[in-house]
């Protein structure tokens, strides 16, 4: 480095001031605070990611590099070459899938219902939709264990897809409920006055302009069923999901297995949220008042 | 018959079946398991479960955690509610990135945190770089149960802090301008116009988000078990550790019942003290 002169630093704070916006102090402390909470979501992923491409003895490598200095994919390939990994990989994949048919197929019709009609009973449904969320998943999961057995569902990708639709089902609900309702009725009786029939009328009206809000839900349905470690834990045996292969592997898996499986996780929710982040605010918004 | 009236009953009735197959009927099944053993109804799990030796601990880690993550999670998004009201450029960008941990799992935290905190890790790079640390050194250990405590208290405030900030976020776009632009016309400085206009309005997002946030805090189970193993009992991972390595339904399902009678407990207290009078909501 070169001895600092008065004449290099006034320099240098010269060519500060041509680079950097006029903020005054407060400006500056709250895109400092900004930017620090940004890398605090950021940093911790970053790592993660870089963990996962390192080659497999970058694990005891000290003291660590930030940079990516050294990809590979070592870890990867040794991570899917582990028994029991593919096959959890495509569990997992195969539970979203249904979790997201089924929760989406059950909860659409009740949310329309819920936006459209009067009835009774509807707020007692309303109420009764938002109360299961107050369970824990142990509730649910360790009598069904019991049950499962009895019913031969033990141990199958469809048994936990059936817990996970549980868990989606509500807000598959509520955000297609609020979705419905912002779609103006008018147009349905519009189509109606034009000789379509109710159903004619919501596949060719609503439908299309429900789609991808649908999907938006669809897909935190797949994300919920994705990351639930619990009960696919305990309601399987041979036919784990990824999150249940890696939770029992874990006390005795090598740490760079682990940081591959983390990344695993990770990036499906990256995609599904940047994806979806249009609808986060109508679906927790609305659905939590 | 399908007709305009009884049309809703046939659009919810799929499923209302399924939740009262797969909450109501595991639902009442938990206290029937929880009290029954030997064909007759008991406490015998949940004596069993009282005697355990690592029951008190589990509980006090459990409550522990509840009481530092939660109160820190509403301050961090309380902070980035603000802020987002006040940032122009990038808002959306800023957005997305606090809302990524949304779908990012308890065990995937816990997973990302141990990359971070292990051994030979990156804090411990950092550490050891600032003079801080000799050389690598242990965190997550059953000797250390102090800072794997610290560490699960971070992962935690990592990963879930981002649906206390949407609920928050959601509620400060409810409240009408009006009001602040009002109290700034009498003088009400920044920190009284959140105090005074602000928070007062925001107490039925403010109330939602610490009853949910509550609720998921005390079944944090995945991202203690990525950290510690079984070296920080809590409840959750106690119930988990009855059903799938001890083969015991019975006390399993005790410490579901008894996290959730402690939920609910807790949601009945918030209610009383975050009460929200019926012309506020």
């Amino acid at each position: 480095m070169a001895d600092i002169t008065p004449d290099s630093l006034k320099d240098e704070r010269s060519f500060l001031d041509r680079i950097l916006p006029r903020w005054n102090v407060w400006q500056w402390l709250f895109v400092t605070v900004c930017v620090i909470l940004c890398l605090w979501v950021l940093l911790p992923i970053y790592l993660l990611v870089l963990s996962a491409f390192s080659p497999r003895d970058a694990v005891f490598a000290w003291p660590k590099a930030f940079l990516p200095t050294d990809i590979s994919t070592d870890t990867i390939a040794f991570f899917f070459g582990v028994r029991g990994v593919l096959s959890a990989f495509l569990n997992s994949v195969l539970v979203a899938a249904l979790t997201m048919i089924i929760s989406i197929g059950l909860g659409a019709p009740a949310g329309y219902a819920l936006a459209r009609f009067r009835f009774r009973g509807k707020d007692s449904f309303r109420l009764m939709i938002v109360m299961t969320r107050a369970f824990p998943i142990a509730i649910l999961a360790l009598p069904l264990t019991v049950t499962f057995i009895k019913l031969g569902l033990y141990d199958t990708v469809f048994g936990v897809a059936l817990v996970h639709s549980a868990l989606a089902l509500p807000f598959a609900v509520l955000i297609s409920s609020s979705l419905f309702m912002g779609i103006p009725f008018e147009l349905e009786e519009a189509a109606w006055t034009m000789g379509c029939t109710r159903a004619q009328a919501f596949w060719r009206v609503v439908m299309p302009i429900a789609t991808p809000g649908l999907a938006a839900a669809a897909i935190f349905a797949f994300v919920i069923s994705w990351n639930e470690v619990f009960a696919a834990t305990i309601l399987t045996l041979q036919q784990p999901t990824l999150t249940a292969f890696l939770l029992t592997t874990l006390s005795e898996s090598p740490l760079y297995f682990r940081f591959a499986g983390g990344f695993f996780l990770v990036v499906p929710a990256l995609i599904f949220i940047f994806a979806v982040r249009k609808y986060l605010f109508s679906m927790w918004g609305i659905a939590n008042r | 018959m399908i007709t305009e009236r009884t049309l809703p009953y046939w659009l919810l009735a799929p499923s209302l079946i399924f939740l009262l197959l797969l909450f109501a009927y595991p639902f009442a099944d938990a206290f029937f398991i929880a009290f029954r053993a030997e064909g007759q109804w008991t406490l015998e799990n949940f004596r069993t479960m009282i005697e355990d030796i690592n029951f008190g601990l589990s509980f006090w880690n459990t409550l522990l955690l509840v009481l530092i993550v939660v109160p820190l999670q509403l301050a961090i998004a309380l902070t980035m509610a603000m802020m987002l009201t006040k940032i122009r450029a990038g808002r959306d960008l800023v957005l997305y990135v606090w809302t990524i941990p949304l779908g990012i799992s308890d065990l995937a935290a816990g997973v990302v945190w141990l990359a971070l905190l292990s051994e030979r890790g990156y804090i411990n790079t950092i550490l050891s770089s600032l003079g801080i640390l000799d050389g690598p050194a242990l965190w997550l250990s059953y000797e250390t149960p102090v800072a794997l405590f610290i560490a699960v208290v971070l992962a935690e405030t990592w990963r879930a802090t981002a649906i206390v900030m949407v609920i928050l976020v959601a509620g400060v776009q409810l409240i009408p301008k009006e009001y602040n632009e009002a109290a700034e016309i009498f003088g009400a400085s920044a920190w009284k116009r959140f105090t005074k206009v602000t928070l007062p309005l925001l107490k039925p997002s403010l109330q939602t988000a610490l009853i949910l946030r509550t609720l998921l805090a005390f079944e944090v189970f995945a991202v203690v078990v990525a950290l510690g193993g079984r070296d920080l009992p809590v409840l959750m991972g106690e119930a988990f550790l009855w059903q799938f390595d001890y083969r015991d339904n019975g006390v399993a399902s005790a410490y579901a019942v008894l996290t959730l009678v402690i939920s609910i407990a807790f949601t009945v207290l918030y209610l009383r003290v975050l009460r929200v009078k019926e012309e506020a909501q």
